[in-house]
């Protein structure tokens, strides 16, 4: 494993029950990298974050996180390797005010971003910060639940559908913020249906379908390949 | 003399502190009973057998040791709590998945051996235990006579009800255990050890139990069915606050100790069925409890 790849996932196979879903997922994601993950509804790209994060049933393969093999370990062990996780349902607590939500998770390693400039990032946070956390906006819980993970020091971000049904000043404000976190030099594997979105922030793009990479796209190569990707994504 | 209702007031003060005795021990027992409920999943029905343990130990460390009852205040609970973690690593933890019925049926089975043994070793009959020397003597309030004793454990009660609740609302381990509770995965997949925090809360739990356990045994005899009997009306209460509610489950103990209390007075032929009349009225019109959220 050369020194800047962060994450490695080789021949990745996640069961729900008795349903296979991910049939031989392989990628890498190096540092400071935002890679997409695109595909059909259906394609197994929460699957492949929630198989990473140990949140599926029966998973085989191997899932390489900062050099340590993490295909054995539990959901929290995961964390504590680096990484933060932004689930599709946002799951922000109704038990915890919002300042509660954002300081839940435990810090696994040095240079997260502090609360204030978490809050000076979010400001809608800040006012908000003792109402309760489902009592916010959809904009603002999905912001609450990415800011939530920045705190804690993790290098990897595994963002799913961060833009899904919000409003394009919402959705412009957090592709600024990704934008942001790339220079802060964090690695990010975002999950995609948004192609606009997700086009100029990411990288790479890699084409789920059936449980498995099925095309890879780089940055530069977009604009010819385009055809292909409109094809396999049905948009 | 006063009398209210024509009962003279020093009997209907004594029965309301009597009630009160007796909604402090509903209120810890059924606090424990919420909290291993929203965590675990589980209807723990061993948590009387595990009051009944804190009484037992209390009575056995006297009897074999010497030791008296602070120190028991202490032991106990701990001793307890310590049993409660050896349960969950043994035998809980492989029923959350399953359906409530499955951690019900183990939990009963448990309590049932747990008051079988003690009734092997020690028979049914119970033990008295003997209040301790500063607690002995009654208060004159004028208007009545306060027992010491009593007077101590609703203090001491609502002292540990306030704890608990201050540690599950404002601090970072209660923090924890409430997202564990509403979302117990994604919790987990946010780096905290959940399975862990498990294991702290129903030691804690049970260990409440224990402690609750403790304070009764000066009140009652000490025996292997003095959890089995009060259990019962625990798990009523439970129902009328509504299930993982920590302050629906104190203000409801305390509130149908009183009521029985004064059921007691007036009309001593339901005091033993008020609960569970008060429990169909409320299930009525609130099926989710009077403090429960509904889904
Ligand atoms: N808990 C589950 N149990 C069984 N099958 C599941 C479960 N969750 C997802 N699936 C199935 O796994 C497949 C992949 O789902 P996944 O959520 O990974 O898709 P996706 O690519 O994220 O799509 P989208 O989010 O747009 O719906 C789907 O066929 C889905 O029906
Ligand atoms: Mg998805």
């Amino acid at each position: 494993m050369s020194p800047t790849e962060y994450l490695r996932v080789s021949d990745l196979h996640a069961f729900y029950g008795e349903s296979h879903i991910l049939h031989g997922i392989d990628f890498t994601v190096r540092r400071g990298e935002c890679v997409t993950l695109l595909g059909r509804n259906g394609a197994g790209r929460t699957t492949t974050l929630r198989a990473i994060m140990g949140l599926t049933g029966k998973r085989t393969g191997s899932i390489m996180l900062n050099g340590r093999e993490a295909i054995n370990l539990p959901p929290h062990r995961i964390t504590q390797l680096g990484v933060g996780y932004c689930p599709e349902e946002r799951g922000i607590y109704a038990g915890l005010s919002t300042e509660e939500n954002l300081l839940l998770p435990p810090v696994v390693g040095s240079g997260g971003m502090s609360v204030d400039e978490i809050y000076a990032m979010f400001p809608n946070l800040w006012e908000r910060r003792h109402s309760q956390g489902t009592k916010l906006s959809g904009g603002e819980q999905q912001m609450l639940a990415l800011a939530r993970i920045l705190r804690t020091g993790a290098r990897l971000l595994l963002l799913d559908e961060i833009s899904e049904g919000l409003a394009p000043v919402i959705v412009q404000k957090l592709a600024d913020v990704i934008r942001e976190l790339k220079q802060r030099d964090y690695t990010v594997l975002l999950v995609e249906q948004n192609f606009r979105f997700a086009a100029p922030l990411a990288d790479r793009m890699l084409v789920v379908e059936h449980g498995q990479i099925v095309a890879e796209i780089a940055q530069h190569e977009l604009r010819q390949r385009k055809d292909m990707l409109q094809e396999l994504l049905g948009v | 003399m006063t009398e209210i209702f024509g009962v003279p007031l020093q009997a209907l003060m004594g029965q309301l502190v009597l009630g009160l005795v007796n909604g402090s021990f509903y209120a810890v027992l059924s606090l424990g009973l919420a909290v291993i409920f929203g965590m675990l999943n589980i209807i723990n029905f061993t948590h009387g057998a595990l009051y009944m343990m804190g009484a037992m130990f209390t009575w056995m460390l006297l009897e074999y040791t010497g030791v008296g009852y602070w120190w028991s205040l202490l032991l106990a609970p701990v001793g307890v709590g310590l049993i409660g973690i050896l349960i969950e690593r043994v035998l809980l933890r492989h029923v959350y998945k399953l359906d409530h019925l499955y951690g019900l049926l183990l939990t009963f089975g448990l309590a049932l051996m747990i008051e079988g043994l003690f009734r092997h070793l020690y028979g049914a009959a119970g033990q008295p235990y003997a209040v301790p020397s500063q607690l002995t003597g009654a208060l004159d309030l004028g208007f009545m006579f306060l027992p010491k004793y009593r007077a101590w454990v609703i203090v001491a009660s609502l002292a540990v009800c306030l704890f608990t609740w201050y540690m599950i609302e404002k601090t970072r381990l209660g923090a924890y255990l409430r997202a564990a509770t509403e979302n117990a995965k994604l919790t987990q997949a946010l780096g905290i050890n959940v399975p862990l925090m498990v294991l702290l809360t129903y030691g804690f739990s049970v260990g409440l139990a224990g402690l609750a356990g403790v304070l009764a045994a000066p009140t009652t005899q000490v025996g292997p069915l003095m959890g089995s009997n009060l259990l019962i009306v625990v798990f009523a209460v439970v129902v009328i606050g509504g299930m993982g509610s920590i302050l629906g489950s104190v203000v409801t103990g305390l509130g149908l100790g009183l009521v029985e209390g004064l059921t007691k007075v007036f009309y001593a032929e339901a005091a033993s069925t008020v609960v569970f009349i008060a429990m169909a009225i409320v299930l009525m019109f609130r099926p989710a409890g009077l403090f429960g959220r509904e889904k």
